[in-house]
């Protein structure tokens, strides 16, 4: 029989190799998941993980792409990791991201068709300023009437999904687009545009603002007295109490700061490889980014990491998905496996298995 | 000399890096009590548990009445005879006595019929219960004699108590002695856990004494001094604390009307609480666990927050500042549960060091942490206060009680408070390690600090404490003067009884 003893220090060790075992685990459930399928999973397993970097038949178009997907999932990750760590569950990224979108749209469809430089600093602006106002909801009713912030979040999403909705067939509505849905196209507005900076490398601003954000949040969580009771909070509410953190302070800032950094990638991502706001714009970065902030240990580097596999199996779905014919369900079923071995393997950084010989009775 | 009821013949148990119990004998005769001895850490649980069938020896065997004994499971040591009361309960608090004991039992037989016998063998030992109360508005006397009336209706051949008398008022302990010699006096026999030697000496008429799980001495306690027991249990010649007497200085800390609703489950709220500490003096609170204990440190450590008028420190009223504003005037704290209040488990000693000392010792500059200060903090508090562990870098989790209170203590004390409350400061803490702390607490005071001791063990508040103040129920008694007090007194102040005659006058 197996038994599990707790360690008497989690393991750091472990707490490395997990990710990796993880991984590894999903690849092979993956695999015969795609045999169930009637697909050859060596096959199925190389196109997600090797062909999009190395085949070159295919690179030049999803080596790029790496950086763009793996861009916002590391910004908003960085972001809800902070509130992570402190027990502060913001499971709404996803709205946060998209009325982080709506505002610099909003900002720049104001300022159509006018230059300057100013414009796009201003969207950045306010890009943040909406994910930090939506994340502020869930943040205020906490704080005042001890809601529970998931579900608060969770639901917010769903309203701005709404909005989203209503602004591309309203208020944002191109008006020269003969009737269509969506707005201006923002990517081919120049003082509004978040183009590639490097050409055919994907590096746009909201990869540099993801970097950005992995470094700062990396100097914040190990140098600052912020990053300590942070983690505090998270591991001893009651020690953290006593040290003096005001438990209600840290719920508006993590919210805020989380909610800040998923609506910057929302409005990185409306100016730039998504071009403009449409009903469909959002494509669940807000959610995945949560697989990525775990499966990356919370920890900025990681989650940087994290975030490259988790647009590499993004993009390696997709070339799945047209050159295999495999359902999209069943690459969104390999993602979700991943979290879920995680969260499994998790238990060897704080136990450890032991064979039991069994006992005369 | 008739057969034992139990003997333990070279019972052995290793676990992964230490030795539990190693090759320990003894034997327990019918109608004995016999007293097990020795500090935290010496064995003894583990010894219990094997009697108990809680866990099984590597090697060695047991006896009982010359019969091989070897209980795979609690149920079976039950039906051989064997009860045990724990020092820490197992019972429910939103479930009633009986259902309480119902739960414990192997076959409890129909609820009514079991609280008629619950009523008849408490009343018949002394140890009145009322079947039909819930747990939860027990005392910790009372729910004890749950434990002790649950294992009564076993019929108990033997039984184990582990430091029974921790949580106990001194009247509490005097009824639980009488019930432990009319157990005696019809021929049951006692294994007594304890590291109180005036209570051994006073109820047993054997002693085993282990040590770093051996059997290192086996005497009749009666014939020893309470001093020569210790020596036993430790190995070396104690270190008995001591000062001279406090000289009055000015208050430095004033509590008045203090009034807290408890944010706990089963909590009790603060009520009218008033009390003045001065410089160079030790006050210490007594007072059964439960009684507000928790509250009063929360209270004081600014975790509760109350009018500003309500706390003073060195006259600035702080009623209404959090810990932080409250260290940065001088008021520390250490609060009992170690784990998960005063330090982080998962945490390093130079992060839980972080956790309080990080503005009065200017860990942080600038909002950023001085690692390098840090953890000469945290290297400084282990030096001094003799901390055994290989380093700053271990987590807190993997220290044994006794070194981390040592930390936890430490850490506040260097950081030169000016007022010092501590709550259980030597629960669960070896002899020796115990002694150091009430040490340390002597010579802070010593230098000039207002000191708070709230104990649930009379003994160390004596040792320490200039004056004493009980808590009963959330409201704190006048405070007396310790020299001159006898246990008598106590025991009515404890009991919310005290000489309201002459406070009154």
């Amino acid at each position: 029989m197996l038994r599990l003893d707790k360690r008497p220090q989690p393991s750091k060790r472990w707490n490395w190799a997990t990710p990796f075992l993880a991984v590894l685990l999903t690849m092979i459930a993956g695999g015969f998941l795609f045999m169930a399928l009637g697909k050859d999973p060596f096959i199925a397993i190389k196109l997600i993980f090797w062909d999009p970097l190395f085949n070159p038949q295919v690179a030049d178009y999803s080596r790029p792409q790496l950086l763009v997907k793996a861009g916002p999932l590391i910004l908003i990750a960085v972001g809800l990791s902070v509130g992570f760590r402190a027990g502060i569950w913001n499971i709404g990224a996803e709205g946060q991201y998209i009325i982080g979108a709506l505002c610099g749209a909003a900002v720049a469809l104001a300022f159509w068709p006018a230059e300057g430089w100013y414009i796009f600093p201003l969207m950045v602006l306010a890009g943040a300023f909406g994910g930090w106002a939506w994340a502020m909801i869930p943040a205020i009713l906490k704080t005042r009437f001890n809601t529970n912030e998931i579900l608060v979040s969770l639901l917010l999403v769903y309203v701005a999904e709404k909005i989203l909705a209503a602004m591309s067939v309203g208020l944002m509505r191109n008006p020269d687009g003969a009737g269509f849905p969506g707005s201006r196209n923002i990517a081919q507005y120049p003082a509004a545009a978040n183009n590639e900076l490097i050409a055919d490398t994907g590096m746009h601003w909201g990869v540099v603002a993801a970097f950005i954000a992995v470094i700062f949040t990396y100097i914040m969580l190990h140098r600052h007295i912020l990053g300590f009771q942070v983690q505090l909070a998270g591991q001893a509410p009651r020690a953290a109490k006593f040290a003096g953190v005001a438990p209600a302070r840290l719920v508006v800032l993590c919210l805020g700061f989380s909610g800040a950094m998923a609506g910057l990638a929302g409005m990185f991502e409306v100016s730039g490889p998504a071009r403009l706001v449409s009903i469909d714009f959002n494509a669940y970065y807000g959610f995945t980014a949560i697989i990525v902030a775990f499966l990356g240990r919370l920890h900025p580097v990681g989650i940087a990491l994290a975030g490259l596999l988790m647009a590499l199996t993004y993009i390696g779905g997709e070339l799945a998905q047209f050159t295999l014919g495999l359902p999209s369900a069943a690459i969104q079923v390999f993602q979700g496996m991943l979290l879920f071995f995680l969260l499994a393997v998790d238990v060897l950084s704080n136990y450890r298995i032991r064979l039991k010989t069994h006992e005369a009775a | 000399m008739t057969e034992p009821l139990l003997s333990i013949e070279g019972l052995t148990k290793a676990y992964p890096g230490v030795i539990a119990n190693s090759d320990v004998s003894f034997s327990i005769g019918k109608g004995e009590i016999h007293a097990l001895l020795g500090e935290n850490g010496a064995g003894k649980s583990t010894l219990v548990k094997a009697v108990y069938g809680l866990l099984r020896p590597d090697s060695g065997q047991m006896l009982w009445r010359g019969q091989p004994y070897a209980p795979a499971a609690p149920t079976q040591a039950r039906q051989a005879g064997v009860a045990m009361v724990f020092q820490h309960f197992s019972l429910f608090d939103a479930l009633d006595v009986a259902e309480n004991v119902a739960l414990g039992m192997d076959r409890p037989p129909p609820i009514r019929k079991l609280a008629a016998r619950i009523r008849e063998v408490s009343t018949a030992y002394g140890l009145p219960l009322d079947p039909s109360r819930l747990v939860g508005e027990l005392s910790a006397g009372e729910r004890q004699r749950v434990e002790i009336v649950r294992c009564l209706l076993q019929d108990p051949h033997l039984l184990i108590m582990d430091e029974p008398t921790s949580v106990l008022t001194p009247q509490e302990v005097d009824i639980l002695f009488r019930t432990l010699r009319q157990l005696r006096s019809e021929g049951r026999s006692i294994l007594y856990i304890s590291h109180k030697l005036e209570e051994i000496r006073a109820l047993c008429e054997t002693a085993t004494v282990l040590r770093h799980g051996e059997v290192v001495a086996r005497c009749d306690p009666r014939e020893q001094t309470a001093r020569a027991l210790a020596e036993m249990m430790v190995g070396t010649a104690l270190h008995r604390p001591e000062r001279p007497a406090h000289k009055p200085g000015r208050v430095l800390l004033e509590v008045r009307d203090l009034n807290l609703r408890s944010p706990y489950a089963f909590g009790t709220s603060l009520k009218d609480v008033s009390l003045t500490v001065q410089a160079g003096e030790i006050l210490g609170i007594g007072g059964v666990a439960g009684n507000g204990q928790d509250e009063l440190l929360a209270g004081l450590s600014g975790e509760l927050r109350s009018r500003a008028d309500a706390v003073r420190v060195k006259g600035d009223p702080a009623g209404d500042k959090g810990p932080t504003a409250r260290r940065a005037l001088g008021l520390l704290c250490a609060p009992e549960e170690r784990l998960g209040h005063a330090a982080a488990p998962d945490m390093n000693l130079t992060e839980n060091a972080l956790l309080t000392g990080a503005w009065r010792e200017k860990l942080v500059r600038r909002g950023f942490i001085d690692a390098g200060r840090a953890r000469a903090f945290a290297e400084r508090i282990i030096r001094r206060f003799d901390v055994r562990t290989p380093g700053p870098h271990v987590a807190a989790r993997a220290l044994s009680g006794g070194n981390l209170q040592k930390f936890v203590i430490g850490r506040e004390i260097l950081q030169r408070p000016e007022v010092l409350v501590v709550n259980q400061p030597t629960w669960g803490v070896d002899a020796s390690a115990a002694a150091a702390i009430r040490q340390a607490l002597m010579d802070l005071a010593q230098n000039g600090a207002a000191v708070v001791v709230i104990s649930q063990d009379l003994d160390e508040i004596l040792e320490v404490a200039d004056t004493f103040a009980a808590l009963n129920g959330g409201r704190l008694s006048a405070a007396r003067p310790v020299k001159g007090l006898t246990m008598e007194a106590i025991g009515l102040m404890l009991g919310g009884a005290e000489g309201d005659s002459d406070a009154a006058a």
